[in-house]
């Protein structure tokens, strides 16, 4: 049995705890932080990208998030199952391991993605602004001005959580979800930006929306954007929106 | 060819065994929600056990088969006819052209799988067949299938049917059905996955936050006889029962989910996930249902009740080799059947 929970040589930076956990019985997870670190984000990805150089056939899923790194191995009429959670623990340490303290972010691309931050898309502005004593144009140039970056891809196919919003537009979840967020929508929370890539449920404050598909099935990458990547935000008009959402055939 | 859908039933989807490889984009497993149970069908009509079968949940189609078809229906138990008379299930079934295959209520298990000789005739999209209905792509155009709805066959799939049923009925005479609307066999394999037992038992590994939960809520998430609520679907399935508290409020940040995590909203009340989970959630995690049980669980239909036996990762492990050791000596089995040890 391979130790479950051993702390690698954690390197410069005291605050990582690196640790490997199971998650079930069909997957591994590193928790490389406890906080939303962005050291420990970009090192989740390149951990990623090493696990995923080196994985067996076994591996099904190499899955980096916010601060963590997941190996699912598990179809439920595998064998070798404690075999293949050893191993996948093992890559995982090796892959700390090499990973080591080092914590520059490797330069991602930049992508550019318009937004249209006027009604009837922006449905939440009004009342960030009221909140966070700002004009709603102060809350899109707060926005637009930042510098945004992809932490991670997940909850459904094509979602990004973005880092780096200004802290003056801090702003929790709301209180009660929408039972219904449009295609696009451009949403703040928790310190982050969130783009809704189908039409689901969510409960994140919406500034704006994107006239662009975040996932196409048929496009290769089917993902507009992936974790690593810079994002600008750029403003456009109703009338704008409307003609690039047309092009698309909507 | 195709096969015409006459009537939908309650939720109806084209799966095969899902995206693997791709959790980074987002990108969801998905796939049958008993694989076990998708695999058993396409067997039993001689395909290989990744070809896309109709995943039929709670109630069935109405299907008119335009040319003659080679039928299996594996998994939960159906009311079903075949042009009238009581349709067989868990065999290979021949129907012959213009066969009408009524599907009704489910009554034991939740997802009954159809497999067609040949398979159905679906492209392949991000690496798979399978309907992922939250992003509308897969199947059959991302969608449920509806009243009016043509399923694609591969273009042989008749010939292949009588191939396939000629080998089958070797070692044993054929049964006929309905008058000579179809035929079959004397012999069925075994549901390896709907549970005998009420509440279903699914074993389940410790949660990665079990520790932040009360004393309390613990000992209940494992004591408590869990309802499947009604508004469950292939995402998740919300359990009813008491509310399990939290030692004190925490933030997780969002983290990799598997099939059969149990999660905890704010709410309380904890949903199990299934195939069309999301790849990540920021919701503390009670629990894991084990690999070797999350079919089972998929099986109880809304209404039902399952509860959950804490087991360690040694008892994981050689359940999920049992599984597939059963699966696998059945698979031989049915191979035996269609005489392909004398091939």
């Amino acid at each position: 049995m391979a130790r479950m929970s051993s702390r690698p040589r954690s390197g410069d930076n005291p605050a990582f705890a690196p640790r490997v956990v199971p998650l079930g019985d069909g997957a591994v997870m590193a928790e490389l932080a406890d906080t939303l670190d962005l050291d420990a984000n970009a090192a989740a990805h390149r951990i990623a990208a090493d696990v995923r150089r080196n994985a067996p056939e076994w591996v099904v899923d190499v899955m980096p998030a916010l601060v963590t790194v997941t190996v699912h191995f598990a179809a439920e009429t595998a064998t070798d199952a404690a075999a293949h959670r050893n191993g996948a623990t093992r890559l995982l340490l090796e892959a700390l391991e090499r990973a080591g303290g080092a914590s520059a972010a490797p330069p991602g691309r930049t992508v550019e993605i318009p937004v249209c931050y006027a009604l009837p898309h922006a449905l939440d502005l009004a009342e960030i602004a009221a909140v966070t004593g700002l004009s709603a144009a102060e809350v899109v140039r707060a926005h637009v001005e930042a510098s945004h970056r992809v932490l991670m891809i997940g909850f459904v196919p094509g979602h990004p959580y973005i880092g780096g919003l200004d802290a003056r537009l801090a702003v929790p979840r709301r209180a009660t979800p929408r039972p219904r967020m449009e295609r696009g929508a451009v949403a703040i929370a928790n310190g982050q930006t969130s783009i809704y890539p189908f039409v689901t449920p969510g409960g994140w404050n919406v500034i704006g929306r994107t006239p662009l598909a975040l996932f196409d099935p048929g496009r290769e990458p089917p993902s507009l954007l992936e974790a690593g990547d810079a994002v600008v935000f750029v403003p456009i008009a109703p009338a704008e929106f409307e003609r690039l959402a047309g092009a698309r055939g909507r | 060819m195709t096969v015409k859908v006459l009537r939908p039933g309650a939720l109806a989807t084209l799966q095969d065994l899902g995206r693997s490889g791709m959790q980074h984009l987002g990108i969801v497993p998905g796939g049958a929600m008993d694989g076990v149970s998708h695999r058993i069908a396409n067997a039993l009509v001689g395909n290989r056990v990744d070809a896309a079968t109709l995943e039929i949940a709670i109630s069935g189609p109405e299907l008119l088969f335009e040319k003659a078809a080679l039928v299996a229906l594996a998994g939960a138990r159906f009311e079903a006819w075949i042009d009238g008379a009581p349709f067989p299930d868990a065999r290979p079934v021949l129907v012959r052209a213009g066969a009408r295959l009524r599907i009704g209520r489910a009554t034991a298990g939740a997802f009954g799988y159809l497999a067609v000789a040949g398979g159905f005739d679906l492209p392949v999209v991000l690496g798979s067949r399978s309907t992922y209905l939250p992003g509308a792509f897969g199947g059959l155009d991302g969608r449920l299938v509806s009243s009016g709805a043509s399923l694609p066959l591969v273009a042989d799939a008749e010939a292949v049917a009588t191939e396939r049923f000629a080998r089958a009925i070797r070692k044993r005479h054929a049964v006929e059905l309905a008058g000579g609307a179809a035929r079959s066999v004397r012999w069925l394999a075994p549901a390896l996955t709907v549970s005998t037992t009420d509440p279903t038992l699914a074993r389940a590994v410790e949660g990665a936050h079990a520790k932040q939960f009360t004393d309390a809520a613990r000992t209940a998430f494992y004591r408590e006889r869990w309802r499947v609520a009604p508004d469950s679907n292939r995402m998740g399935y919300r359990l009813l029962g008491p509310r399990l508290e939290l030692v004190a409020p925490t933030e997780i940040l969002s983290q990799a989910t598997c099939l059969g995590t149990v999660q905890v909203p704010a709410s309380g009340q904890p949903i199990v996930l299934m195939a069309d989970h999301q790849t990540t959630g920021g919701y503390p995690k009670i629990a894991e249902v084990i690999a070797a049980d999350a079919p089972a669980v998929a099986q109880v239909s809304p209404g039902g009740a399952v509860r959950f036996l804490a087991v360690k990762f040694d008892e994981a492990d050689a359940a999920r080799e049992a599984l597939a050791r059963r699966l696998s000596e059945l698979i031989e089995r049915i191979l035996w059947e269609f005489g392909d040890d004398d091939d």
